[in-house]
């Protein structure tokens, strides 16, 4: 029964980082209907700054909220300068901006900090939880921060009139400026807001999977595996999605013979893709009905 | 009297499909207006090139100011309130998150909790249903939910693009009747666009009429309605 709680709290922990990438991926989705490939890369080029700040001196909570406003402006630059101008291509080039995006952070970040597997730092410490062994202070941290996260942007979204306007953008574009709102600036400010919860999810992660260029490739996986099973179209949906992969994750990883920790990601993987057979908009998505 | 609207030789185009061939018309301040005409004559792509939805040429003044070249959002905060074609409700939010939207560009937290209010008791059905997704409302509530929201602007100008469309004809008349109230209770100038001339003809002041992008007859409502030859040829009762 302690293993099981204990996987159970793991997969909490290490799902509230799927959750945060998922939301990330899905808040970009809304704004522009495509799925940002490069999410991961972004959060990890957040997180080497966020270690550079603390190398040059600054303390852990300083340098956090540092990447985090960084993270929030580079979000808007990159939308203003590569995604702007293709809102009104093709899928394709889209899709081709996300993969040039991906590989020009994934390489600069080996450029400036090269392809070594650097320590990163947990301001929570790795002891056992209130004396607890089922889990440690920094997987316990991970649920904090992340939820304090959720709680704040479901106040934000359901109750600042920024929020509601950001919603409204997103849900109806032509009825959004029909009432006065500049659509285009809240695109740019869900990519701010994805960058930043992504920074988040790849400073409490980077502990965990240490910090390298290539940190985030599972992590991201993970995060579009949550997205689509909660339902793109539902940041509800995405977060719940990430909490379910994480602990699932961990329970096959324990409990299937054979499966182990190599194992895990496929499983994973298959559990989302029978989940959608059955329900192909996922948990919570909404269908879409057009008429024709 | 002021004249509030100005358009002067109004050219739109989709694509390379030239839509409007030179339109010209104007709405005085505190009117009401209505523009008529059968499918494809160009009412709503009138009504979308004033807020810029459109790619035109012409000139399009309100309040002496020209609206060309800005942006659809910054051409709202003129005051100008379209109600498009299809009611561009925010399906999955609630009846009163979109009153709550129409008014996104005020600042006057307590004169937008008053117009709720206000919106209320014109609309009495819409406060039952204040915390409903307005999605599922009926076609008739949410033309009135979109009347609602655009009123919540408090604009000078509301554009309506056919708001019968679809209706019962006694939710029609309902809603011609609040319309009514509005324009001269409220002092809201209005140019409704609508395919059912003969209600449009009772409420307005002025019309004009539309066909393939020109304005073809215009004059005061009243004698329109009453020209037998004009309502045989080209509004069709």
């Amino acid at each position: 029964m302690e293993l099981f709680t204990n996987q159970v709290l793991a997969g909490i922990a290490t799902g509230a980082i799927y959750a945060c990438m998922a939301l990330a991926v899905v808040m970009i989705y809304q704004a522009i209907d495509h799925l940002n490939f490069a999410q991961g890369e972004m959060a990890m080029f957040s997180t080497f700054i966020s270690w550079q700040l603390m190398q040059w001196g600054l303390s852990y909570w300083a340098a956090f909220l540092m990447t985090l406003a960084f993270s929030f402006v580079a979000g808007i630059a990159i939308e203003r300068i590569l995604f702007k101008p293709l809102a009104k291509a093709p899928v394709l080039t889209n899709v081709a901006g996300f993969i040039a995006l991906f590989a020009i952070i994934n390489s600069s970040a080996g450029l400036i900090w090269d392809f070594t597997i650097k320590q990163y730092p947990t301001p929570f410490g790795s002891s056992p939880f209130l004396g607890s062994q089922l889990i440690s202070t920094h997987q316990a941290g991970m649920i904090g921060v992340t939820v304090l996260l959720l709680l704040g942007l479901y106040f934000f979204f359901q109750y600042t009139r920024i929020g509601l306007a950001m919603r409204a953008a997103a849900s109806v574009p032509e009825s959004a400026r029909l009432v006065g709102i500049n659509t285009s600036w809240m695109i740019a400010l869900g990519w701010g807001m994805a960058t930043a919860i992504g920074s988040i999810a790849g400073m409490l992660i980077a502990p965990v999977v240490f910090l390298e260029p290539n940190m985030m490739g599972g992590v991201l996986i993970y995060g579009f595996a949550a997205a689509v099973l909660g339902g793109l179209s539902s940041p509800f949906g995405a977060v719940v999605g990430g909490f379910l992969v994480g602990v699932f994750e961990n329970l096959a990883g324990t409990y299937i013979p054979g499966v182990g920790n190599e194992l895990k990601l496929p499983i994973a993987l298959a559990l989302i893709i029978s989940v959608l057979v059955v329900k192909p908009a996922g948990l919570f998505g909404r269908h879409i009905v057009k008429r024709v | 009297m002021t004249t509030l609207l100005n358009v002067k030789d109004l050219r739109a185009y989709y694509g390379q499909v030239q839509a409007l061939h030179g339109l010209s018309f104007s709405l005085n301040e505190g009117s009401l207006v209505t523009l008529l005409g059968a499918n494809g004559a160009g009412k709503t792509t009138t009504l979308r090139a004033i807020c810029n939805m459109v790619r035109s040429t012409g000139a399009i003044e309100f309040e002496g100011k020209p609206l060309n070249n800005r942006s659809t959002e910054s051409i709202v905060r003129f005051g100008i309130a379209h109600v498009p074609q299809g009611r561009g409700t925010f399906t999955t939010m609630t009846v009163e998150e979109n009153l709550q939207l129409g008014a996104i560009t005020r600042k006057d937290s307590a004169g937008i909790v008053s117009d709720i209010e206000r919106m209320y008791a014109h609309f009495p059905v819409l406060k039952q249903r204040h915390t409903q997704v307005a999605g599922t409302l009926s076609g008739g509530e949410q033309q009135m939910l979109a009347v609602a929201r655009a009123l919540m602007l408090r604009p000078r100008l509301m554009l309506l693009d056919e708001p019968s469309f679809g209706l019962a004809p006694l939710v029609v008349r309902d809603l011609f009747g609040i319309l009514g109230k509005i324009n001269r209770e409220d002092k809201v100038s209005i140019l409704v666009v609508e395919q059912n001339a003969q209600l449009a003809l009772e409420l307005a002041d002025q019309a004009y009429v539309i066909e393939t992008g020109r304005i073809v007859m215009s004059g005061k409502a009243k004698d329109i309605a009453n020209n037998e030859e004009i309502r045989k040829s080209y509004l069709g009762y």
